[in-house]
């Protein structure tokens, strides 16, 4: 029920921009969902995001919300979190935001290990500028930038993410959205960096160029070709083959950026005391 | 009102939906179907089974099912 939820909208905005069918309202309504299911105070959560369609999503949502520079989202809130480590801060971004322009800000916060919830929209495209092609593209996928297919290998995101630090990692997708509501609260409980690649649809302009069918044959796409990491441990290798493992991929612990911060800061004033 | 009637459990804000097809290509037993803009109609409201896919998919949050399972 929409009613359950209303309060995380600014729903005098409501409609969004977004096209009919694009899959960004679904995983918005994930977020807010996990937002809800942890009980986090409205008033000391954050939500940041960059430039891009799916970056358009703080202006829907009733916290205190920063819509930022492309690419800059994480650093933004990065300044957030280290100002007030209290409050809980999420970040919305794009493929393009956050692996293209904002890849170097990304694998930066992955190795301090800040405590930020960054969920990525990954429609496999620049949606907002009009289909030009991503680091997140698929190899032979076309762009207005690739119309002969694109020749480039695309990120494996969540993998990048690992070796770059982070400590929970996971993937998802807009058509399993309870699965996709349960990944982002358990990241919201990591005491760390957590990243969510929430596979989007776009049926504009990566759907369209790509002969994708409609809205909602993409979302069926990500149901035939998603399996969870933990069925996909019980299966045969053949089973698995071409899917995209989805589920918590990554949980470790490791030294939180403002905890340890903090630590300086309090051996600082001890000193001072003592003095 | 008579609480004899059953209401429909569906409640559809047509001001926000925008005919993108998913909640009626979607739901499993046909319950939805599509106006000549192609807005959301009901068509069987009495087949719905409150499997509530319509509304966890709809990206538009224009559809809500009451009832069944805790979407
Ligand atoms: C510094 C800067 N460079 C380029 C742009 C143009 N621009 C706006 S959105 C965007 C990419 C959007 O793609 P993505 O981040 O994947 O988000 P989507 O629109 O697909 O959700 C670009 C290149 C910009 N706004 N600012
Ligand atoms: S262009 Fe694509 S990503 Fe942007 S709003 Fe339209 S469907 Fe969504
Ligand atoms: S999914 Fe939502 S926006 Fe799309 S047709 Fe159905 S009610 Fe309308
Ligand atoms: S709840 Fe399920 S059965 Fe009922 S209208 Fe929605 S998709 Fe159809």
């Amino acid at each position: 029920m929409f009613a359950e939820i209303e309060q995380y909208f600014r729903t005098n905005r409501l409609p969004h921009i977004w096209c009919p069918g694009c899959s960004n309202g679904i995983i918005v309504k994930s977020i807010v969902e996990a937002i809800q299911k942890a009980g986090l105070d409205q008033d000391k959560t954050v939500i940041v995001s960059g430039i891009g369609c799916s970056s358009r999503a703080t202006g829907y949502l009733n916290f205190d919300t920063l819509h930022t520079t492309h690419g800059r989202a994480i650093a933004f809130a990065t300044g957030v979190k280290v100002a007030n480590p209290e409050l809980n801060v999420f970040v919305i971004t794009g493929d393009g935001d956050c692996t293209s322009i904002g890849g170097n800000h990304f694998i930066h916060a992955a190795r301090r290990n800040i405590d930020l919830n960054v969920i990525l929209f990954n429609n496999n495209i620049y949606g907002m500028t009009g289909g030009q092609y991503s680091p997140m593209s698929p190899t032979g996928a076309k762009g207005t930038t690739a119309p002969y297919g694109n020749i480039e290998r695309p990120f494996d995101i969540c993998n990048l993410a690992i070796g770059a630090g982070a400590t929970y990692v996971a993937r998802g997708n807009s058509f399993h959205t309870h699965q996709l509501t349960d990944i982002i609260h358990a990241g919201i409980a990591n005491k760390g960096f957590s990243f969510v690649e929430a596979l989007a649809a776009c049926p504009i302009y990566y759907g369209r160029k790509n002969k994708q069918g409609s809205a909602a044959d993409m979302l069926k796409w990500q149901k035939d070709h998603c399996l969870s990491k933990e069925a996909a441990d019980r299966l045969p290798l053949e089973k698995k083959e071409g899917k995209i493992l989805t589920g918590v991929l990554h949980n470790v612990s490791a030294p939180e950026y403002t905890e340890q911060y903090d630590k300086i800061i309090s051996r600082f004033k001890e000193a001072n005391s003592n003095a | 009102m008579s609480s004899a009637v059953e209401q429909p459990p569906i409640q559809i804000n047509l001001a926000w939906c925008k005919g993108c097809g998913i909640c009626y290509t979607l739901c499993p037993t046909k319950v939805l179907g599509a106006d000549e803009l192609g807005k959301v109609t009901l068509t069987q409201p009495k087949k719905c089974t409150k499997c509530k896919i319509c509304e966890n998919h709809c990206p538009d949050f224009a559809i809500s099912v009451s009832g069944g399972k805790k979407s």
